[in-house]
């Protein structure tokens, strides 16, 4: 579904990314591993047009998407939650569920007050919290807001960022659960995380991200099986 | 009562400045350009009703759209530069004007009067009101047209989704960005809004004095645009009211005090942004009324 090939992109002098390629299949939840500065963050933002790539291509179903804007890339079915979930905080919930599906808003006005009880149904407590300010929810009820706001422009393609930052386990466990029902009903996942033993739970295949190249990729199995790989980022020791 | 009729006046001027500065600060820009594009209007406009016999109306509005370009114009390098950087290239582009209106002169003969822009010593005999003896009232009423056609436009706005494309834009870029709005078109409509509405400011106010000079469109006009709109609040159009309203009254209603008044003046505004850190009429502040005014008041809020 997703085709990232040889992608560079730099900020200024330095190259965050040297040349990254990697697959993401239709229906599975591709995950990418890798520490702090791999460049994580940075390839999400160049698939959603924050950022443009220097070279390399990107194909979406088949169309390049390598210098689409940000709006654009929205359109064509692609969300991003990003990192430290960024709710608009003095926005109601409602406010931004509905900022959520700006793309759409104009011309399926019907369709996106559906989804905003559709969301509702799925997160109960987002409906409790629908006219208080989003600054005011939990770390994890913001998470929910972040996945939910992503959901409300019906994308195809959901781009994750490190959606665990700075949650209890109980929740970060919550939010998996979520991640993993949303995949069951067809939306294909493309999830950056440091908790990479729980991201392999829920992975069909991983990357590892090194220094701003892909350094391994495989199934959630194969990267465990490596030793290495799994002495670093699982924390088990190889044996 | 003709004070009070030109302190209504001058009321309208400073309310359209403030909101000039208020839709621009909703996407969470600060800018000092307001008082160049107020210049802008007021030397076009000026230009047009008293030395190209234009109407009155259309040279108002000339002055808008010359300052709605001039936005359209700062906009776009003005999307390259945030916060401190942006109010230093915007008080830039308000300097620039200043200078170019110092050293304009293009000046024309009526009569035995010289009318025109003189360089430095101004631009003098915008008689429009004077020579179409127009009353006081005339001149309230006329202003007070344009400040309620932006004030409505500008309340529309707001509870459309323009306003709320702009409100998210200034809440956090990058996640306006992750929804699909694009921040450029955003950012650049605010600053042209902006700017017409700073240039009709201006353009009225050339009206009323009938004298203009570059040395009132400077940074402390720039400042009060910005006072007018974050002492005021950003919570809704009435939130430059409020302030236009608080900042008139403390400085023309403080004048039996002498010198105190400016020692007190500064006391009330820290005094103001400690207890309304947000501005008088916040976003907080509009929900709270707001829920009180749904049928079933504080209820029906919260069991939403």
């Amino acid at each position: 579904m997703l085709e990232v090939r040889d992608v560079v992109t730099s900020y200024g002098m330095i190259q965050a990314l040297r040349g990254v390629s990697l697959t993401a299949r239709e229906g599975e939840v591709t995950c990418i591993l890798g520490p702090n500065g791999a460049g994580k963050t940075t390839l999400l933002y160049t698939i959603a047009g924050i950022l443009r790539p220097r070279s390399g291509s990107i194909s979406f179903q088949g169309r390049e998407l390598a210098g689409t804007s940000a709006p654009d890339v929205v359109g064509r079915g692609i969300s991003l939650v990003p990192e430290n979930r960024l709710v608009f905080p003095h926005m109601t919930v409602r406010e931004n569920l509905f900022a959520g599906a700006y793309v759409r808003l104009g011309r399926d006005r019907a369709g996106v007050e559906a989804d905003l009880d559709a969301m509702f149904a799925r997160f109960p407590i987002l409906k409790q919290r629908a006219g208080q300010a989003a600054g005011t929810l939990s770390g994890g009820e913001q998470q929910m807001l972040a996945v939910a706001r992503a959901l409300m422009a019906r994308p195809r393609l959901l781009m994750m960022d490190e959606p665990s930052l700075g949650l209890a386990p109980l929740v970060v466990e919550q939010i998996f659960q979520i991640v993993q029902g949303l995949n069951r009903e067809g939306i294909t996942v493309l999830l950056v995380e440091q908790n990479a033993r729980l991201a392999l739970s829920i992975a069909h295949h991983a990357y590892l991200l090194e220094q701003g190249r892909i350094a391994f990729h495989g199934t959630p199995s194969e990267v465990s099986a490596n030793e290495g790989i799994s002495r670093a980022y699982l924390g088990i020791k190889g044996g | 009562m003709e004070f009070y009729l030109s302190l209504l006046t001058l009321f309208g001027f400073r309310i359209l400045l403030g909101l000039s500065a208020y839709v621009v600060i909703l996407t969470g820009q600060i800018s000092l350009a307001q008082a160049g594009f107020y210049a802008l209007g007021a030397y076009t406009a000026g230009a047009a009703s008293s030395m190209w016999g234009w109407p009155i109306f259309p040279a108002i509005l000339l002055g808008g759209l010359v300052g709605g370009l001039f936005g359209l114009l700062v906009g776009f390098p003005a999307l390259r530069v945030r916060g401190l950087f942006l109010v230093i290239a915007t008080l830039a582009f308000t300097e620039i004007v200043r200078m170019v209106f110092l050293n304009l002169k293009y000046t024309i003969r009526v009569g035995d009067r010289t009318i025109g822009p003189a360089a430095a010593e101004g631009f003098r005999g915008i008689t429009y009101y004077f020579q179409n003896g127009w009353s006081s009232l005339q001149i309230v009423a006329f202003t007070w047209f344009f400040v309620l056609v932006v004030l409505l436009a500008f309340w529309l706005m707001d509870r459309s989704r323009a306003g709320a494309v702009l409100r998210a834009v200034g809440e956090d870029e990058l996640a306006a960005s992750s929804v699909g709005i694009n921040l450029t078109a955003a950012k650049v409509a605010a600053m042209t809004a902006g700017g017409f509405v700073a240039g009709l400011a201006g353009a009225l106010y050339a009206h009323y004095a009938t004298y203009v000079s570059q040395e009132d469109f400077g940074v402390l006009l720039a400042t009060f645009a910005i006072a007018y709109a974050l002492i005021g609040g950003t919570g809704s159009v009435l939130g430059p009211i409020a302030g236009v309203l608080f900042f008139s009254l403390l400085i023309d209603g403080l004048r039996f005090l002498g010198d105190w008044r400016n020692l007190l003046f500064g006391v009330l505004i820290v005094a103001m942004m400690n207890l309304r850190p947000h501005g008088i009429i916040d976003v907080g502040l509009v929900r709270r009324v707001a829920s009180l005014l749904r049928p079933g008041g504080r209820k029906a809020y919260a069991g939403d």
